[in-house]
């Protein structure tokens, strides 16, 4: 299908965002490429319809940010807070992705073939993301709700303060969070990796390879034997 | 039979003034509990404010307008510096961001009817925004707090001004707090957790951290909503030079400034009492800072902590504002720690008039509570109107004193209007003591 060009060297971003932000009806199955982004923040926020955005190269900061609807497609990699508060749609970085990817992200899905920096998925809120690499330190920090599936390692202090989001990780754990602990892997957190992982183009991957982690709940209500934990 | 006591005289018994019985209840208190205390309310011992501060009004050297026929004009616009779409208030007084969770649906529809009613903004909190508080706003600020409790592009896209709340006066350098007995269903849904965890909200902002990345989160923020909506950072003050500095580098279009008297849904008495300083002490600073970089009144500075009156509004638009921001003062318009609920709050182990155990949900006026049964209590209509008519007052008492002061627009207050007290009140708001012409820290007596 014909896909529409936008050159961030020579149009201004403001152009390019604006159109994106037309009427939903208008740009429903139509395929953008923003060519050149070397680095440019906050491309592609704030969209909220079925269109196909391909950002041919780096993004910066919150590429993606507040994602509705759309698949948003880097073929780059991305800086800091990747689809942050993304609602819905599919967020698809083909390289890394630097700090906070996913941060507070409630739906959609968030899909990263390297690694992800620190705090990945920090303060997720029901969306789902999958790292084909590494996470960094401090990853799904006060993570409520949602998943986060890792197929290399994660980094210091995995899930710290964690609330009800399901931390699925192939590799090492360097350690884990406050209220962080290993579960079992129960017939429905399967699936659901199961699901996400041929979602995101890993279905070759072998889900019993992965280890479940969430939260111990000690910290939900406040309890002075806990402190030191908070 | 010998009585020595009546021989020897005895010392009255005398209390510490360091370890007064209030000090000692609450070591009582910790060492019962082992966990700190928790409130509602701002700082409640006495600090530097306003009243410290006088007008001067006419006099020969200058007149008076006509208190019933010269025009004393009220209004604001905030936002001129790149938003397409800048908020015009009839009053430069603003209900301050509170959240639903911490107060009731009722209270935040009370809020907005009675803010709307005379023309102002209200302002969204931790939890997000409620469909009551839209309706029934015809200005709402939408808060972009740390937690992102709630965080919604729809409801960006539906609020007419965004603020990115860094801090609040009460506790700077501090997260929110909603304890377990105030998540209803609601709350929870609300804000993604289970029912009655406590909610522990974070003090950094998820997905930036400095000044550098703040710029980056405003331009998004502006990208998002097509360059629309004014868009206020929000500081507790501490560092108000340098704050202010940041946040107008950052592309802020409006400032607001907390100082520590500011109130709290829930917040550590320790934090509450001991960190920050007060609005008194931090309007100058700012104001400075907008001068040194030529931007005040171009980047519209809003000031609360501890607003009350008209006085209060007439003397922090003096020192240099554009406008005022009020939470407790408006809470209780709507009702809060009211007399007539004595009896229930000596229920609650407490009076009309100390009430602050605001976390704890069971607010007998229904405001500060998710129970359904309390809140009922609350008409959003006589609340609403109550609001409307206290900050009607508030302005009506502002123009009285501008125009004592000659001034046919509250904006054109100035310093030189006004006089100190006390020696701190003078140093901090840089105006002289009265009687002379000695400002502390920048003239010799
Ligand atoms: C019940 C209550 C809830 C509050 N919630 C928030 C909030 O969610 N976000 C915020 O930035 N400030 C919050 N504040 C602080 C107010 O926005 C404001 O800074 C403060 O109330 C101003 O001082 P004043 O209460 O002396 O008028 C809250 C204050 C109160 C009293």
């Amino acid at each position: 299908m014909e896909s529409l060009k936008f050159d961030l060297e020579n149009t201004e971003l403001r152009t390019v965002n604006q159109y994106l932000h037309r009427p939903a009806a208008e740009l429903s199955g139509k395929n953008v490429v923003i060519s050149n982004p070397n680095g440019a923040h906050n491309i592609a926020v704030g969209l909220n319809a079925e269109v196909n955005v391909t950002i041919d190269g780096h993004a910066g900061y919150y590429a993606a940010g507040m994602n509705q609807l759309a698949t948003v497609t880097v073929t780059g990699s991305a800086s800091t807070g990747v689809a942050e508060n993304m609602m819905s749609g599919v967020v698809h970085v083909k390289g890394f992705a630097s700090n906070a990817a996913g941060a507070t992200a409630q739906g959609g899905l968030l899909i990263i073939d390297g690694d992800a920096g620190l705090r990945c998925g920090i303060s997720l809120k029901g969306a789902d993301i999958v790292v084909g690499g590494s996470v960094g330190s401090f990853s799904a920090f006060m993570a409520q709700a949602g998943n986060l599936v890792v197929l290399g390692d994660a980094g210091e202090a995995l899930g710290d303060s964690l609330y009800e989001a399901r931390l699925f990780v192939r590799g090492n754990v360097k350690s884990l969070g406050a209220d962080c602990e290993e579960k079992e892997m129960d017939q429905e957190s399967r699936n659901i990796l199961v699901d996400l992982l041929a979602k995101s183009g890993h279905a070759e991957v072998d889900p019993d390879s992965f280890k479940l982690f969430g939260s111990a709940r000690t910290l939900y209500n406040f309890h002075v034997d806990n402190a030191g934990a908070y | 039979m010998s009585d020595t006591s009546k021989k020897t005289p005895q010392t009255e018994p005398r209390f510490s003034a360091t370890f007064d019985p209030g000090t000692m209840s609450e070591i009582r208190r910790a060492a019962a509990t082992g966990i700190y205390d928790i409130r509602g309310a701002g700082a409640k011992r006495k600090l530097p404010h306003f009243d410290d501060l006088l007008f001067l009004g006419a006099s020969v050297s200058r007149y008076p307008l006509e208190g019933y026929r010269e025009k004393c004009g009220t209004d604001v616009v905030l936002g001129t510096r790149y938003a397409k779409k800048p908020i015009h208030l009839k009053t430069p007084v603003t209900i301050a961001g509170m959240s639903f969770g911490a107060l009731s649906g009722p209270a935040k529809e009370a809020l907005g009817r009675g803010a709307s009613a005379v023309g102002t903004s209200t302002t969204t909190g931790d939890g997000g925004m409620t469909p009551e508080e839209r309706g029934q706003s015809s200005i709402l600020v939408y808060q972009y707090l740390p937690s992102r409790y709630g965080m919604n592009p729809d409801d960006l896209r539906k609020a007419d001004a965004i603020e990115v709340v860094i801090g609040q006066g009460a506790k700077p350098g501090g997260g929110g707090m909603l304890l377990g007995q105030k998540i209803s269903d609601r709350v929870a849904k609300m804000r993604c957790l289970p029912k009655g965890v406590d909610q522990r909200s974070a003090c950094r902002h998820p997905d930036w951290t400095g000044p550098d990345d703040l710029e980056i989160k405003i331009a998004e923020l502006r990208e998002i909503t097509d360059w629309e909506k004014p868009i206020y950072v929000k500081v507790g003050a501490t560092r108000p030079y340098f704050d202010v500095t940041l946040a107008v580098k950052a592309g802020a279009d409006v400032v607001v400034l907390d100082g520590m008297q500011g109130g709290t849904a829930a917040t550590q008495e320790v934090f509450i009492e001991h960190v920050g300083i007060p609005i008194l002490a931090a309007i100058r600073p700012a104001v400075q800072a907008l001068q040194d970089m030529g931007m005040h009144r171009k980047v519209q500075l809003i000031v609360s902590g501890g607003i009350r009156n008209g006085a209060d509004v007439a003397k922090a638009l003096a020192l240099g504002a554009d406008a005022v921001a009020i939470g407790t003062a408006a809470l209780i318009a709507l009702g809060d720690n009211d007399p007539h609920l004595e009896e229930e709050y000596q229920k609650l182990g407490t009076t009309a008039g100390a009430y602050d155990d605001w976390h704890e949900g069971k607010d007998p006026a229904g405001i500060t509570t998710q129970d359904p049964e309390l809140m009922k209590r609350l008409d959003p209509v006589k609340a609403g109107r109550r609001l409307a008519n206290y900050l009607s007052v508030l302005t009506m008492e502002a123009q009285v004193i501008a125009r004592a002061c000659g001034k046919s627009h509250l904006h054109n207050l100035e310093p030189e209007d006004l006089v100190a007290l006390t020696i701190e009140s003078a140093a901090m708001a840089k105006v002289p003591l009265a009687g002379t012409t000695w400002i502390p820290g920048t003239s010799s007596f």
